[in-house]
């Protein structure tokens, strides 16, 4: 499998208090062409920092970043800002865990969607950048795409919203999706839905996902592989059956007791 | 539309409701326009007739009713002072004063809003914090007193302005402007001060939303942020601000209308409460009125063309 993105030894510190607070130390993860890894753990453990770093959004005066993230031969940590840039939105691109706020309140929903190819493609005219944008919110699953294209976010619902997300982030096809954890804030049926719609999205245009979440069942209905992360360091990886099945660390079994099961059978 | 008639009848209420009061609050505080004219010499007899001829003896009711009909049928009424109709006195004032509060609105809106960018996009950078400590500054100086300085520095060292020597707009207009400059400037500068540090603030609310870091997400960089994302959200809250220093512009050019020495509707207004000439006063109150309700409903309708999450429910 050819690797697309590799992170080694990524560690993040933050310097606003009187000692460094660690947030990430020594992140290693390697994603395939086409591959789904999840990252799990709970909050406060590094998963959701080490995903921005990767999308190039940690950019505070006061951290300290070190390691290195390697896409296209690039160091994404040392890269320069609008060589960045030209990767941001295009090659890769991020959903986030609130689609309430994560859209623009007074921009609608077509030129949210249809942004990043205003950024990255210029060339495409008006009219074409549109039926994109319409083709991408239907792939997405919103089958009114021509109205939600007029529509503001306000006027939609949690699960619509983050499908919009969706579609503005794939619309320019890229090579690698953060999801960070994209269902937490949405009912179970619509966290359902989005996990399905990430796997036919991944399939269909061999978009390499990066899973965060801290719902093991999620991860483990989506992703191979997954790394477990507590307190900012890696504790466990490897195939997600595998840990599921004989999970080493400590942690790893406390996460998978914690999983509500349903025994219908009783 | 349906809003647009709401607001205009609620606009007529809310003018019959201003008037009233004016009239009410004439008949409270002392004072007698009869007295005034005639001076306190006049013999009790003669100021009995005159308070008859002016109608001043019929209930208050009475007295309100007549003004307001003959007002909705576009009579202003005479002046007691001067024996003129109010609307003569009035109307021909009227631009002075509207110039010189839109002039200064103007001007509040071309050099806050690019400094306000400026600032919050260079937050804490040292011209920032220099804008900032000046904002301070300013702020705190009145108009009439910055006026005052203008006048003195503009009029008599550089001699910019002749300093008394207004231009009225029916002689020369472009020299009824050039006269204007310097008082809407005395009137705009804590207005700008205002303005700066309200959209500034405004600005850096804005970048901190989640909605930025998606727009950062997407390879736009600062200005692209800046200019396509945040400055649309952020001036929401600046738009209804900016209506109510319009409306607070048109009250402030009176007190720099005597600095100025401009005879703009401040100079009668002030004149004919003094007189208790109540027929000038209520012509002006409704005019300042009616400017002040027809902005906010300016700034409402704008509002709602920015903000689509504001319906537009009747």
């Amino acid at each position: 499998m050819e690797i697309i993105l590799d992170v080694t030894d990524l560690h993040i510190e933050f310097h606003d208090g009187d000692t460094p607070t660690i947030a990430v130390d020594d992140f290693d993860l390697m994603l395939g062409k086409g591959e789904i890894v999840g990252i799990v753990g709970e909050s406060g453990s590094g998963k959701s920092m080490s995903a921005l770093a990767i999308a190039g959004l940690l950019n505070r005066g006061s951290m300290k970043k070190t390691g290195r993230i390697m896409f296209n031969g690039d160091d994404l940590l040392t890269i320069d800002r609008s060589k960045l840039r030209t990767y941001q939105g295009d090659e890769i691109s991020i959903i986030f865990q609130e689609p309430m706020t994560s859209l623009n309140p007074v921009k609608k929903i077509g030129w949210q969607v249809e942004e990043s190819l205003y950024i990255h493609h210029p060339e495409i005219d008006k009219k074409t950048r549109k039926q994109k944008a319409i083709d991408m919110l239907k792939d997405v699953g919103l089958t009114n795409a021509e109205e939600v294209y007029y529509m503001y976010p306000h006027e939609l619902s949690g699960g619509m919203r983050q499908r919009v997300m969706i579609a503005a982030a794939m619309i320019g096809g890229p090579q690698i999706l953060i999801a960070d954890e994209p269902t937490t804030a949405l009912d179970v049926t619509v966290q359902a839905q989005i996990v399905e719609l990430l796997k036919k999205l991944n399939k269909e245009m061999g978009t390499s996902i990066i899973f965060i979440s801290h719902d093991l069942s999620l991860v483990n209905q989506l992703c191979e592989r997954v790394i477990v992360m507590q307190k900012g360091s890696i504790v466990e990886s490897g195939k997600t059956a595998d840990i599921f099945k004989a999970p080493k660390h400590p942690y790893t079994q406390r996460l998978i007791a914690a999983i509500p099961k349903i025994d219908i059978g009783e | 539309m349906k809003y647009i008639i709401k607001k205009f009848f609620s606009m007529i209420i809310t003018l019959v409701v201003v008037s009233f009061c004016v009239f009410l609050a004439f008949n409270v505080i002392p004072g007698d326009p009869a007295l005034r004219k005639l001076g306190t010499e006049a013999s009790p007899e003669l100021i009995a007739q005159v308070r008859h001829e002016m109608g001043l003896d019929d209930p208050l009711i009475v007295r309100y009713f007549n003004w307001f009909t003959s007002f909705i049928h576009g009579d202003m009424g005479t002046s007691y002072n001067y024996n003129v109709p109010v609307a003569g006195m009035v109307l021909n004032k009227v631009p002075i004063t509207l110039t010189m509060a839109i002039m200064s609105f103007v001007l509040t809106i071309l050099v806050s809003i690019p400094l306000g960018i400026f600032t919050a996009k260079y937050e804490n950078g040292f011209i920032d914090k220099a804008i900032t400590m000046i904002n301070q500054i300013i702020m705190a100086i009145p108009p009439f007193f910055s006026g005052i300085i203008i006048t003195f520095i503009f009029g008599m060292i550089f001699k910019l302005f002749t300093p008394g020597g207004f231009v009225s707009y029916t002689e020369d207009f472009g020299g009824f402007l050039r006269y204007l400059i310097f008082p809407s400037v005395a009137i705009a500068l804590p207005k700008i001060a205002m303005t700066v540090k309200m959209l500034r603030g405004s600005l850096i609310d804005e970048a901190a939303k989640d909605y930025t870091r998606t727009a950062f997400s997407r390879g736009n960089n600062t200005n692209g942020v800046l200019y396509r994302h945040v400055l649309k959200n952020a001036m929401i809250p600046v738009i209804t601000f900016l209506g109510m220093l319009l409306a607070d512009m048109v009250a402030g050019s009176i007190v720099i209308e005597q600095v100025f020495s401009i005879p703009g509707i401040s100079r009668i207004l002030l004149s004919s409460i003094s007189n208790r000439d109540y027929p000038v006063v209520e012509a002006i109150i409704m005019g300042v009125a009616a400017i002040v309700i027809i902005i906010n409903l300016l700034v409402d309708i704008i509002y709602r063309i920015i903000d689509p999450r504001i319906e537009i429910t009747d």
